[in-house]
């Protein structure tokens, strides 16, 4: 049996452990750092320092969910004997063929928190950047008629807009994530507007655009629909006839919560950047030639207001998180084994003044990953506006 | 403080370098600039944009940011090195000695405050005076600004006053505690030409009162010309050409200069028999300046080995007071020699009236106020019978300041909005009532728009090529890719551009390469008729003369009908065949070019003329100047629109102007005029500018 | 003026109904009455027994109605007993079933019966609320001076090691939700194993084991430095950098502007461009902010009342809606959303009212 280590000992095993991560990271900022001039704004990132690092910790829990199965330890449920909230750094009682420690110690049910913390990330990397992406979808294709056609359409769907975020967060989470509004099927009817967005926005996206030509039109809506609607019976009906999209109702309620309440926030950004967009000469330049108003949307208004959205949209990502956390954090939503951070750190909190490292563990990863997204949000933003 | 002696120069800046920092460059912005204004004495800084000229006036407050530093060189305000001077005192000579004045009134004012308190706070830091003194003066002021009711405006917040109101309150501030020099950049460049020449007036006259030297920095050759005594020529970062007006008007002796006033149009220009000379080539980027003379690449007498060989010093013109040239040739040059490229250029053949417009009316609803909704809903009327014609290969320009209903007309015609009431006649075919979705493809592209703003007029995310690409698609031109790439290419051609540029986004482009991408794109459907929104009122002065020649060109190809939307009378005198004046939503006059520029007048009309200011020693104007604002026009006076600032109004008997509308008077064959004025009182009038003999 | 207000208020009316029908659809669905029936009754209850239990306890009608009886502009329902007892909306819990009243709803002042606390709604509630009062007084008097100097600080020269360094900071805090930041604050200032209060009690400088009490409840009775610093600090360090980045934003926007170039080049000092010409200016964004920080600071209570176990209005509602307290928890929406609502006319009125441009027209 080994001895307990140190503090010096916990952080370089932990490094080691996180090696691939290391090597990917290094690939990519060399990559990026040596192209950096002809990779547009993505380039400029790093000429910011707020904004590489940023990146730099963004993608160091993209990595780490991408090569989970390689750097957690232990079986992030298997629960060894006289591991109960062990301190960080205890070797095992009897190591036959397992990694001889717990790095970070072990939860009240002698769990690895290391590997929990890893297993967590991946958790909320599937769902928070999805998620914002539908908030988006959604946002987008409402946002944008509101604002270019104003008018009562506008004042309805701002009205809308404006009751839920009227809501706090959390109420709009007891009422929307529980087991018997499961029950009575009420996220999958929502689950079925909210992924006909996707498919309604490329369809009409590429129909604005090529109606010119129409060969080219059939071939980009026919692949849009197909794709989509496969993907759509997986997801909002859990009916896909070959079985690879699907989705469990847990993971279901929680996302579709999780958009809904970021949508309001994404439809009111939106519309604003279009009323500011559409007075461009742009814009009345389109309509003189006569196009259509979808196409002056999505092809004309949408991409130039691309700068804030992306912005926002690293930052939404930060705050989907933070509600994913929150939504562990009062166990809505997660079957009680998940290692997802916000219930980790609820299950944590109870023993905080005697074994503090269950709960701050996740609670840091989860700080830094949203730090990671605000700083590089910040970084995009500053060098957005240059130039 | 060392005693001052006035017979030194009161400002004098001396071989002063500014660069600014960036994070990938040193970016210098000026370089070796030096000149000097004596007391009393007002200075004109001229050039395009980005030459620097903005740059000069912010280092002689100091006031150049975080990025921008003095590299070199000094700046002496009474004797005294401004660049290596102390905060503290610097704070005491900003604002008390040196006061500045700039282009946008509403953003100088802050809006939070009256506008009392902002000119009192000067004599009160400055002075040490109380607060009801420091009013007393600030009232005192703003009555020497010639405003009405100064207590009123001293307590009123600046969002309250019109935009010429508003720059006469920056030039009370500035002269609050009467300054010894006053620096204006730009002041007038956001404000209608009969205001600015109000404001220009004002100006003058205040600086001959206390006799406050001027840095007075523009584009406008014509403004300068009537402020200043001395002048400047900036052109990339170095001056070009300094000395005292009347030597450089009529002397010029660098060749940019002479190119700069020989692509300006002035009052003989013509567009068939003596067209504007466009300087050929674009402004060189800071960090791209040639080797040698930076006006090397665009002159007409460079001479290799010579001008490129190193920095081109100052020399003194001979003869001339203080006159200097940065030009090694100015000996050489054969300065009276005509242009070399003048080209004349046959007339275009006027044919079959292609659009008519019949008494078209445009009323606007609009809710009194946004914020708290509701309220009564007031009419605008933004076009009031509107009736005129325009024939195949015609340039009908529509002339008028700002809120005179051009850019609804402008709407209606193009089917943005439909009309009130009133009929648009296109090739017979009433279009008035339909709106641009229901028009056929083949009505649409006969009508199109060039567009004001070139960084506007583009979409930034999408190439040249695609743009024009699409443009040809909606229109239905060319069955295949292939062949609409073609044709692009060919629209690329016909506006001048290298062929290369279809891969370009628009922000690698300069402003008059993306109007000309904005002309190619509404000539991509073979328009019959071209609104041309001011398409050149936003570009520098040089770039303004090939780019109205380019429509013009294309213009003769075609036989396109042009409706030449500006405010700006010397371009429209150059290029139009007929001109429409138009006044808070009425034609006021339509006549052809001769007949409008010539009495009689409508009084506007006149007006309007003598508020455009010439660069040109030889042209003698009347001044007249109007009281007032604009109205707005959603409050427009009963009667005569224009009753608000006519100096005929007295002439007509029983006050008829304030109460009728008067009637569209046809003086001569197609020339109209709505004015109650007799037509003794209107041929009686005398012309606006004499040409004095040369 | 007058005409702004009442149209804020009627579509604040408008809001207010939606939102609590809303919330008393999702309250009153079909499982929620199921599972209210089993625990009030009987767990083993059959499906049948269900089905009698709610349409005798008069659940068994359509949302909208009972919705109205709710809200008390429909008369509350009436049925019996099997042993013919009367019963109904407004019988059931008075004292004399027949000088009962025919409408008993909110606006009738009856918000119902809590299952969990056995008492009134209106009470229940009523103790949340006041000692979350409390908690977000003492929020507000650190938050918002605080944010507002941090964020003025950094806006004023952007670009500066100040404005680096406040603005790291003020994008720490946010990055940092408060069921985050209150388990870390816990862990280094409460915890007698761990942090700073072992050393510190090493070295004598306090006298009790903890720097900071890691619970709230004695705060329920008497609010001391030592068992409310966490909780208040929670809160308002993630409300803080919010605010306080926007502060910074709104004030290098003003000293960007060019009214700021003319007071500097008046020769006004630059203490004076910032006191008289930029903070007005700058401050009105961070107001309208500061009022629609409300729903997002309800937020925090909640969370933060879970975690120091506080018995305030937040607390109230975790446990309602973890116990399916159907009346309970649609009182907590009605106070939530009134809550949002009125702060936002008040974020409206002050925009207007502090911005010159908009009040003088
Ligand atoms: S120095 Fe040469 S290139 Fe420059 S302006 Fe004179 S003649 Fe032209
Ligand atoms: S009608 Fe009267 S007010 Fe109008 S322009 Fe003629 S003279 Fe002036």
């Amino acid at each position: 049996m080994m001895e307990p280590l140190g503090w010096g000992g916990i952080l370089a095993r932990a490094a080691v452990q996180f090696l691939p991560v290391w090597i990917a990271l290094a690939a990519v900022f060399a990559v990026s750092i040596r192209f950096r001039r002809r990779l547009g704004l993505y380039g400029k990132l790093f000429d910011s320092g707020i904004g590489m690092a940023g990146f730099a910790i963004v993608m160091f829990w993209v990595f780490t969910a991408l090569f989970a199965g390689w750097i957690i330890t232990h079986d992030p449920l298997a629960q060894l004997s006289g591991m109960r909230n062990v301190a960080p750094g205890t070797p095992l009682a009897s190591a036959e063929g397992l990694y001889p420690v717990y790095l970070f110690g072990g939860d009240s049910l002698a769990r690895d928190v290391f590997s929990r913390m890893v297993v967590g990330a991946q958790r909320v990397l599937a769902i928070a950047p999805a998620a914002t992406l539908f908030a988006f979808m959604m946002g987008i294709t409402l946002g944008v008629p509101a604002g270019y056609f104003s008018g009562r359409l506008d004042t309805g769907l701002t009205f809308l807009a404006n009751l839920v975020l009227a809501f706090p967060v959390i109420l709009l989470f007891y009422l929307l994530v529980t087991p018997e509004i499961r029950a009575t099927g009420i996220p999958t009817a929502l689950a079925a507007i909210l992924f006909l967005f996707p498919i309604l926005f490329l369809t009409i996206l590429w129909n604005s655009r090529f109606f010119t030509n129409p060969r080219k039109r059939s071939i980009y809506i026919g692949v849009t629909l197909a794709v989509g609607l496969w993907a759509y019976s997986g997801l909002a009906f859990n009916a896909d006839p070959l079985g690879v999209f699907a989705m469990d109702p847990n993971l279901l309620n929680v996302f579709v919560a999780v958009v809904f309440v970021n949508a309001p926030t994404v439809f009111r950004i939106v519309r604003g950047l279009t009323l500011d967009i559409k007075t461009r000469d742009y814009v009345a330049a389109a309509q003189t030639r006569g196009e259509g108003p979808w196409y002056i949307m999505l092809w004309e208004i949408l991409p130039n207001a691309r700068g804030p959205l992306i912005v926002d949209f690293c930052l939404r990502i930060g705050y989907t998180t933070i509600l994913l956390g929150t939504l562990g954090f009062f166990g809505l939503g997660v079957s009680p084994e998940s290692p997802d951070w916000g219930s980790t750190i609820n299950d944590g909190r109870r023993l905080l003044t005697i074994a503090p490292h269950p709960a701050v563990v996740p609670a840091l990863a989860l700080m830094s990953l949203v730090l990671g997204l605000n700083l590089l949000a910040d970084g995009l933003r500053e060098e957005s506006l240059k130039d | 403080m060392t005693a001052w002696d006035p017979s030194h120069p009161l400002l004098e800046i001396e071989h002063l370098s500014i660069s600014f920092f960036t994070r990938l460059r040193e970016i210098p912005a000026v370089m070796d600039f030096s000149c000097s204004v004596m007391a009393g004495e007002a200075m004109g800084l001229v050039g395009e944009s980005g030459c620097g000229k903005s740059t000069v006036a912010l280092a002689v407050m100091r006031d150049l940011g975080r990025t921008g530093r003095i590299t070199g060189g000094a700046v002496r305000f009474k004797g005294r090195d401004l660049a290596t001077m102390p905060d503290e005192e610097l704070r005491r000579i900003r604002g008390r000695e040196i006061a500045m004045i700039y282009q946008e009134p509403m953003a100088s004012l802050n809006p939070a405050m009256k506008i009392g308190a902002q000119l009192a706070e000067v004599p009160m830091i400055h002075e040490g005076l109380a607060k009801a003194e420091a009013w007393a003066r600030a009232r005192e002021i703003v009555a020497d600004v010639r405003l009405p009711d100064p207590d009123r405006i001293l307590g009123a917040y600046p969002h309250q006053l019109s935009g010429g109101q508003q720059q006469r309150i920056v030039i009370a501030m500035a002269l609050m505690s009467k300054p010894a020099l006053l620096i204006l950049d730009e002041p007038t460049t956001a404000l209608d030409v009969t205001v600015e020449a109000s404001i220009v007036d004002l100006v003058k006259a205040l600086g001959e009162k206390h006799g406050t030297s001027m840095l007075f920095i523009s584009h406008n050759l014509g403004l300068v010309l009537e402020v200043c005594d001395r002048i400047c020529v900036m052109y990339s970062g170095e001056a070009v050409e300094t000395g005292a007006i009347g030597d450089v008007f009529d002397r010029m002796r660098h060749p940019y200069t002479q190119a700069l006033f020989r692509s300006i149009p002035l009052p003989g220009a013509d567009k068939t028999t003596r067209p504007l000379v466009a300087i050929p080539g674009n402004f060189p980027l800071p960090h791209e300046r040639p080797r040698g003379c930076n006006f090397g690449p665009r002159c007409d007498h460079f001479a290799a080995g010579n001008c490129d060989a190193a920095d081109v010093p100052m020399f003194a013109v001979a003869g001339d007071d203080r006159h200097e040239t940065r030009c090694l040739r100015s000996t050489e040059i054969d300065w009276a020699a005509p242009a070399k490229a003048a080209r004349q250029a046959q007339r275009a053949r006027v044919g079959e009236v292609v659009l008519r417009m019949e008494d078209l009316r445009k009323y606007y609803e609009v809710s009194a106020s946004r914020l708290f909704g509701g309220g009564e809903t007031r009419v605008v009327k933004a076009n009031e019978t509107i009736s005129f014609e325009a024939r195949e290969g015609e340039t009908l320009a529509i002339v008028g300041e700002s809120g005179c209903g051009k850019s609804t007309f402008a709407k209606v015609l193009m089917g943005l909005e439909t009309a009130t009431s009133g009929r648009i006649l296109l090739y017979n075919q009433d279009i008035q009532d339909t709106p641009i979705e229901k028009r056929t493809t083949d009505t649409v592209s006969s009508v199109q728009m060039v567009f004001q703003n070139p960084f506007d007029t583009l979409n930034p995310s999408m190439t040249v090529g695609r743009q024009i690409i699409r443009a040809l698609e909606i229109f239905g031109e060319g069955g295949t890719e292939e062949e609409r790439r073609a044709k692009m290419l060919r629209l690329l051609d016909l506006v001048k551009l290298p062929r290369e540029f279809a891969e370009r986004m628009p922000r690698q482009l300069s402003g008059g390469q993306k109007q000309r991408v904005g002309i190619a794109r509404a000539f991509a459907g073979g328009a019959k008729i071209v609104v041309a929104d001011e398409p050149v009122s936003a570009l520098d002065v040089s770039v303004q003369a090939a780019v109205t020649d380019l429509l013009m060109e294309i213009q003769r190809q075609n036989g396109t009908t042009l409706l030449f939307i500006s405010h700006d009378l010397s371009i429209v005198r150059y290029l139009s065949d007929r001109v429409m004046v138009m006044y808070l939503g009425h034609v006021v006059e339509l006549g052809t070019t001769d007949q409008v520029f010539s009495p009689p007048y409508h009084p506007y009309t006149e007006a309007l003329l003598s508020a455009v200011p010439i660069p040109d020693t030889h042209v003698q104007k009347k001044r007249i100047l109007l009281e007032g604002d604009i109205p707005s026009a959603m409050n427009p006076p009963p009667g005569c629109p224009f009753q608000t600032r006519c100096r005929w109004k007295a002439q007509v008997p029983g006050g008829q102007c304030e109460r009728e509308v008067p009637p569209l008077v046809t003086l001569a064959p197609g020339h109209q005029i709505k004015c109650h004025l007799r037509r003794e009182l209107l041929e009686g009038m005398e012309p606006v500018f004499t040409i004095a003999a040369e | 003026m007058a005409r702004f207000l009442a149209r804020r208020l009627v579509t604040m009316v408008l809001t207010a109904l939606c939102l609590t029908l809303g919330v008393f659809v999702l309250t009153n669905l079909q499982p929620n009455l199921v599972k209210l029936a089993k625990t009030e009754a009987s767990a083993r209850m059959t499906d049948a027994e269900v089905e009698t239990w709610l349409a005798r306890n008069g659940y068994a009608r359509p949302a909208l109605v009972r919705y109205g009886e709710w809200l008390g502009v429909l008369p509350g329902w009436t049925g019996a007993d099997p042993d013919g007892r009367p019963r109904g909306r407004c019988i059931d819990r008075a004292p004399d079933p027949a000088a009962a009243p025919r409408f008993c709803g909110v606006l009738q002042g009856n918000w119902g019966f809590s299952t969990v606390f056995k008492s009134g709604v209106i009470d229940a509630i009523g103790r949340g609320l006041g000692a979350t009062g409390w908690l977000m007084l003492w929020v507000m008097i650190v938050m918002v001076p605080s944010a507002l100097v941090l964020g003025v600080l950094a806006g004023m020269r952007e670009g500066s090691a100040t404005d680096r360094s406040l603005s790291t900071v003020a994008i720490v805090t946010t990055a940092t939700p408060e069921y985050v930041s209150g388990v870390v604050l816990i862990v280094a200032l409460a915890s007698s194993t761990a942090g700073l209060s072992p050393l510190l009690a090493e070295w004598g400088l306090i006298s009790g084991r903890t720097l900071f009490l890691g619970t709230a409840t004695s705060a329920m009775e008497k609010i001391t430095f030592w068992n409310f610093t966490l909780p208040v600090t929670t809160i308002a360090l993630y409300g803080m950098g919010y605010i306080a980045r926007m502060t910074r934003a709104s004030m290098t926007e003003v000293m960007r502007e060019q009214y700021i170039r003319t007071a500097r080049l008046k020769g006004v000092s630059f203490r004076q461009v910032v006191m008289r010409h930029a903070l007005r200016n700058a401050l009105i964004a961070p107001f309208t902010v500061i009022m629609l920080q409300f729903p997002w600071l309800l937020n925090g209570v909640v969370i933060v009342e879970t975690l120091f176990n506080y018995k305030g209005f937040g607390w109230t509602l975790v446990q309602a809606a973890g116990n399916n307290d159907i009346e309970l928890l649609l009182g907590c929406s009605v106070v939530a959303v009134v809550v949002v609502l009125v702060t936002q006319l008040i974020s409206d009125v002050g925009y207007v009212y502090l911005n010159p441009r908009i009040r003088v027209s």
